[in-house]
């Protein structure tokens, strides 16, 4: 029988081999090396972008070199590595929002309309309620999530429900809400002790406002950002809600299989992602402005939290470092105005690096998925000779 | 029909001589010879696994033999992909339609080979010409309507057009009865009839005994991956035809030392899916399966076996009653049946079972995350998930590097060994097996057959699906026959012959002796 | 060994559809007309003319050439199998490239170039969709993002000191793209001679459905841009493309059943890159239109989410370019009133009343009990706001055409036929 036994293995083994090529030092496939493969093509993809910006200069008579050097001395400077930090706050929460989307298989473009609402709701309540300190700060974060989560609930059931695609509907409530929340601050809540271009709701007073790390530099939220990505770290990668989240967006004929209800999943993955999103602009409303206003808070960050997810690879690791490498081209863009370089450049970078890195990380992908079936069949090959061999 | 220059006259429209064809793993045709005269309906039959779809597509050049030789009208010919094949003539009707749903009829069947005024759709010789095709075969399909109002029937109709429009004189049908009702039949078998009598040839793969006796001139038997014998439908009968698919000899039954319970684990009463537009998928199933008992289900896959289990995990929407460990849970959630004991091994572990890119120790995690040693409240317990992967890779033989490959990286064979042991390791009452040992090695075929008797054993219910009459035989106290939905026949496996399963199965009935 | 499907593919049950295209078509005119008499009644009892004016018709005709083209665009992309969600990125390109090329060498050459922009856009698309295998829906939302901040660096870097310039506009068009009247319906020259306002006329009569006629006949044909029409050609063009020319038929296989197209020896990959080639130069057509003909300068944020809506006029038009075209008209129409008669919106809303009505008779004769209510519950509600709501705040009537791509999405899913493998990666050689 263990003849028999044997016999099988080699056949497996020969089998196996037939296509292949000749590997001579089979290595055991290790999530290290993959993870550094990961970054090398992510880094590569950077310098891609760097490259194709730098001819992009060229051909419209700007120096790239002066360019890149602005903005790596700039950058580099103490003060602009706070600025950077800060700048990267926001993208932190609104890449963590899609990327709670994204591991579910969903797209949650709609960060951009749920933190917008969010600040809004969370500036008024702020505003008006009462409470010590720590306590007033935290329920001002509290209904922001909230209200982020009720936005997103819209495009929640309208897909459980109806089956309408999260990417549209999401979208087309971006505007939806720019159009409520600007219909809510004209008549309700607007500060009228206030007028011309800088209006704002009611300051949110001192209880209720974020405590600075630096001084009017770098804001307390900077390490909230830090907390909830390591949050979303923990519960889509450790926790048992998550593993299912994961595998409901890896396979869902699987996942159903094995019990889980894949609209609950949607539905409930929708709701954290939008909570997380209400997050957004909380740096500038509890933190800066203290107070909502549709030219005083920040726009776009919807948009470039989706840049950096995509950049980052919805790792939390990742996360964070795109974020920061968004804030360190950010906080360069005046040095470069003055140095008659249009500003607009580090923008520019930013999404062609976008492209490219969606590019080359699905070629890297692929590559890395052949050469780990490759190994693993040699490896079993070497044991199976290394078993026979024995006596 | 000779053409009297040098071209020696032939009989043959197909001959395949010593074909032979090996995937990873697996022998699928050793040494097939094939002859098919022109001008006449010439059958394939065998069961599953037998070999007989590799061969078809061998000759309609999906493939290259490892060896043998193709030679179709008196040329020999080595065929690198289908459209090589067509040139020659032959056209392949494939078991599961390749039509366009939203197109119509016509613009399906001139796809690629439009007649046309420059840039412009010649649609009136289409028209013609599509037309002229359908009265000579026979039907009345109304050709701009889109192919989705289409009943089964018709739609295999419009593939046969497809085929002949693209000037194919023989035609190779894959099991096309499979998904047919009865009149359906029929009109087929006269629409074959009519295009041989214009000439063409056909060759058509079915395990349908009776309607391959009834329509073909002439019949090849395949077992395990090489040629029986080829027979004439007047000088054989359905219990020989049979008797050759399944082989005179069977596996005789073990054995077994515990006895069966009379706790009954899985009650399914009056179960029937329903598919709008054809018949019952699986139509008022109705049986048990006590506690340290395996029922077995035999039956040509297609039949609603992949129905049934599904409609008793509660992925598909069903009537009747179906009862796990005696709660019933015909209106239950799938947790919640997953929860009351029943595991399942399925029947495509890609679709159903496998995470591909997750490593393994997150593939024996999935449905099992719940298990109070593998978290840590609401986390999960990495390490204590990764041992218990470990021993089960252990357990059942596994063959990979480590717990932390991803389950992509892993032979098909393993892969099935690393679900049946997820699911055997959380101690169910209820096992659903589909072809528990698909694409496994021989030793691990018997490991797990091990395994399967020792849980049996100790009190868990088992019902087996499977193809392989062996494992079922093997294994199975009782074995149920399923054709067409229906579970037409029940069976002791102990005095089971080879005829009367190969009968069952085949849609026929057996008369008292 | 293949498995068994739950429901293989030969098991689609017969449909209910009659597959007669005819009675279908009737029934659309019914509707059409009966739309129009409820709408005529309503204009005589509000006394608001702004309903059918040729104004708001001429108005709304504006509005809606960038939604139809970028609905054309969706159209050709999702008819060859792919998503483009980056249409709204498209049509930034081809703004900012018609309000340059426009400022440079003057409206034609604008237009023409910003269809080369959105050319560029589809080509970029494809190559990652396509050629890598890039999830379609990701390579749309980076389209977006990249065209966003692309026009925005570009502008920076030539409009920026140019007189009427900056880094979010472009200084004013060289020359204009010429409007004209058509003979006879709308007065306009023929060969110098003025010839009568035939639609005019009935328009002023104000009678009911005449006048209506009259004014909407006016609308559509009292300073029409040669670019609109140009526009509007592309509808009738797509469809013969798409319907009766090998091309077309080779190119929805694509998006219907790739590996049954294969098999018949089609390429679906070149297939593939020249429907999203065109789809971008649609895009970029639309975009185009809206710097060089709605305006005459390019303006950063001046597609307003309109290649989405597009997309949406697509699903509302089941997929086809006469749905598109339908599609579009009602945005645009519903756009056309807010600009024009804003005051006139209330109105409206006893018009919604009437077709609620006219659905509840629908939904009660054909037995349908939540049809029925909704369209109770719809009817009760618009009834009380055109009674009680006087002025519909401008900040509120700006979400309108979302709110209804919203309602059409969340209404329409039941008998769509999208192509059937659209939003599917497909590599080559993958037969089934």
């Amino acid at each position: 029988m263990a003849d028999e036994v044997k016999q099988t293995k080699l056949a497996i083994g020969a089998d196996l081999s037939s296509g292949l090529r000749k590997i001579s030092t089979p290595s055991k496939a290790s999530g290290l090396r993959t993870g550094l493969i990961t970054l090398a093509s992510s880094l590569s993809a950077v310098v891609l972008a760097l490259a194709i910006c730098a001819v992009l200069l060229a051909v419209t008579g700007k120096n790239p070199w002066q360019a890149y050097s602005t903005i790596l001395q700039t950058g580099t400077e103490g003060d602009k590595l706070l600025e950077m930090m800060k700048r990267a706050t926001p993208l932190i929460f609104s890449a963590t929002a899609v990327a709670v989307g994204f591991k579910m298989n969903l797209f949650n473009i709609g960060v951009e309309g749920q933190y917008l609402f969010a600040a809004l709701i969370a500036g008024v309540v702020g505003s008006r309620i009462s409470l010590p300190a720590p306590l007033h700060v935290t329920v001002i974060l509290l209904v922001a999530m909230v209200a982020g989560a009720a936005w997103a609930s819209i495009a929640a059931l309208l897909k459980v429900t109806r089956g309408v695609h999260e990417v549209i509907s999401t979208i087309m409530l971006n505007y939806v809400a720019l159009s409520v929340i600007q219909w809510l601050f004209e008549n309700f809540f607007r500060d009228n002790g206030e007028s011309g271009l800088n209006v704002k709701t009611v300051l949110i007073p001192p209880s209720g406002r974020m405590p600075d790390i630096a001084k009017d530099r770098l804001g307390g939220m900077f390490l909230v950002a830090l907390l909830v990505v390591f949050l979303y770290w923990v519960l889509v990668f450790k926790s048992r809600f998550g593993f299912r989240l994961r595998s409901s967006g890896l396979n869902p004929g699987a996942a159903r299989t094995s019990g889980i209800d894949a609209n609950k999943m949607i539905f409930v993955s929708l709701l954290i992602s939008g909570g997380i999103a209400g997050l957004v602009a909380m740096q500038s409303v509890v933190g800066e402005i203290y107070a909502y206003g549709p030219t005083a808070t920040p726009t776009q960050l919807g948009f470039l939290g989706i840049a950096v997810a995509l950049l980052g690879r919805h790792h939390p690791i990742g996360i964070v470092s795109a974020a920061l490498l968004f804030g360190f081209l950010d906080s360069t863009s005046a040095q470069l105005q003055l140095a008659e370089i249009p500003s607009s450049i580090v923008k520019l970078i930013q999404a062609i690096t976008v492209l490219t890195v969606v590019i080359i990380n699905e070629a890297t992908i692929r590559w890395l998925n052949k050469r780990t079936a490759e190994q693993t069949a040699a490896t079993l090959i070497h044991n199976i000779e290394a078993e026979v061999a024995a006596p | 029909m000779t053409d009297g220059t040098h071209n020696p006259p032939t009989e043959l429209a197909v001959e395949l001589t010593g074909i032979g064809k090996r995937f990873p793993g697996v022998i699928a045709n050793y040494d097939i010879d094939l002859k098919v005269r022109r001008g006449t309906i010439h059958a394939i039959v065998g069961e599953n696994g037998a070999g007989k779809s590799t061969l078809m597509k061998t000759l309609y050049g999906m493939h290259q033999p490892d060896s043998g030789t193709i030679t179709v009208n008196g040329l020999v010919h080595q065929f690198k992909s289908p459209s090589e094949a067509i040139a020659t003539g032959i056209g392949m009707v494939h078991q599961h339609f390749m039509l366009a749903d939203n197109l119509t009829v016509l613009e399906n069947i001139i796809l690629g080979a439009e007649p046309a005024k420059g840039v412009r759709i010649d649609f009136e010789a289409a028209h013609k010409k599509v037309r002229a095709l359908a009265k000579a075969v026979g039907t009345t399909v109304n050709v701009d309507s889109p192919v989705s109002d289409l009943g089964v029937g018709q739609r295999q109709r419009v593939e046969i057009l497809k085929v002949l429009f693209r000037g194919a004189n023989i035609l190779i049908l894959d099991e096309p009865t499979a998904v047919l009702v009865p009149q359906e039949v029929d009109e087929l078998f006269v629409t074959l009839r009519h295009l041989v009598d214009d000439g063409a040839t056909v060759i058509f793969i079915s395990h349908k005994l009776d309607e391959v006796l009834a329509v073909s001139d002439e019949i090849t038997v395949i077992r395990q991956g090489t040629t029986v014998t080829s027979v004439l439908p007047k000088d054989t009968d359905r219990r020989q035809l049979a008797e050759l698919m399944v082989g005179s000899q069977l596996p005789s039954p073990e054995g077994r030392d515990s006895e069966i319970s009379t706790e009954v684990r899985l009650a399914v009463r009056n179960l029937t899916v329903k598919a709008p537009g054809q018949r019952d998928l699986v139509h008022d199933a109705t049986f048990q399966v006590h506690s340290g008992e395996i029922v077995g289900i035999a039956g040509v896959e297609g039949n609603g076996q992949f129905e049934l289990c599904t409609a008793i995990l509660g992925l598909l929407p069903s009537t009747g009653v179906v009862e796990v460990g005696g709660h019933d849970v015909s209106r239950a959630s799938t947790h919640h049946r997953r929860n009351a004991g029943l595991a399942y091994i399925p029947f495509d572990r890609h679709r159903e079972g496998l995470m591909l890119d997750s490593p393994l120790w997150e593939n024996t995690l999935l449905g099992r995350e719940h298990e109070a040693d593998l978290n840590n409240g609401p986390l999960i317990d990495t390490k204590a998930a990764r041992t218990d992967c470990r021993e089960i890779i252990d357990r059942f033989d596994v063959l990979t590097p480590s717990e932390t490959v991803p389950a992509f990286a892993l032979s098909g064979g393993n892969q099935q060994k690393l679900l049946v042991g997820r699911e055997l390791t959380s101690e169910p009452k209820v096992l659903l097996a589909a072809h528990p040992t698909r694409g496994v090695d021989i030793g691990a075929q018997a490991a797990i057959w091990n395994e399967i008797r020792t849980a049996r054993d100790e009190g868990l219910a088992v019902l087996l699906v499977s193809a392989d009459l062996e494992e079922l035989i093997g294994l199975s106290d009782t074995i149920l026959v399923m054709f067409d939905g229906v579970i037409t026949a029940t069976l002791d496996p102990a005095s089971a012959t080879p005829a009367m399963l190969g009968t069952y199965m085949t849609g026929g009935t057996v008369e008292a002796a | 060994m293949s498995t068994t499907e739950i429901l293989p593919d030969a098991a689609t049950p017969l449909t209910k559809r009659s597959a007669l295209l005819g009675s279908r078509r009737n029934t659309m005119i019914a509707a059409a007309f009966l739309g129009l008499a409820l709408m005529s009644i309503t204009r005589l009892i509000t006394d608001e003319n702004a309903l059918t004016s040729s104004q708001t018709i001429g108005t709304s005709l504006r509005v809606m050439v960038p939604i139809l083209m970028a609905g054309i665009a969706a159209l050709w992309a999702e008819r060859c199998g792919v998503l483009n969600i980056g249409i709204e990125g498209m049509m930034i390109l081809g703004t900012w490239f018609g309000g340059y090329f426009a400022w440079q060498y003057g409206a034609w050459v604008g237009l023409a170039m910003g269809i080369v922009g959105g050319m560029i856009g589809g080509l970029i698309h494809a190559v990652a969709t396509v050629r890598f295998g890039v999830n379609q829906t990701i390579s749309g939302v980076v389209m977006n993002i990249f065209a966003f901040y692309g026009a925005r660096y570009l502008s920076d870097l030539l409009f920026v000191g140019e007189q009427g310039g900056g880094v979010s506009q472009s200084p004013p068009q060289k020359s204009a793209i010429p409007k004209f009247d058509v003979p006879f319906l709308a007065g306009g020259d023929l060969f110098g001679w003025k010839t009568p306002d035939i639609f005019g006329w009935f328009e002023r009569k104000h009678w009911f459905l005449l006048g209506d006629l009259g004014g909407i006949g006016r609308g559509l044909t009292y300073n029409i841009s040669w670019a609109t029409a140009i526009a509007l050609i592309t509808v009738p063009i797509s469809f013969w493309l798409m319907w009766r020319t090998r091309f077309g038929l080779r190119l929805r296989s694509s998006g219907e059943s790739p590996s049954a197209a294969e098999s018949l020896g089609v390429k679906v990959v070149p297939l593939r890159y020249a429907g999203l080639i065109i789809s971008g130069g649609c895009a970029g057509f639309g975009g185009a239109i809206m710097a060089v003909v709605a305006s005459s300068y390019y303006r950063q944020g001046q597609t307003q989410g309109n290649g989405f809506i597009g997309m949406a006029t697509l699903i509302f038009g089941n997929w086809r370019p006469a749905g598109v075209l339908a599609g579009a008209s009602l945005f645009g129409y519903s756009l056309g009133i807010k600009l024009v008669a804003n005051d006139s919106i209330p109105a409206l809303f006893l018009f919604i009343t009437f077709i609620s009505g006219v659905l509840l008779i629908r939904s009660m004769y054909q037995k349908k009990l939540v049809g029925a209510i909704t369209a109770l519950v719809a009817g009760a509600l618009f009834f009380t706001a055109y009674l009680t709501v006087k002025n519909v705040p401008e900040s509120l009537t700006q979400a309108l055409p979302y709110v209804i791509t919203l309602v059409v999405l969340a209404t329409a899913s039941q008998r769509l036929r999208p192509p059937a493998m659209a939003g599917v990666p497909y590599r080559p050689g993958e037969t089934h």
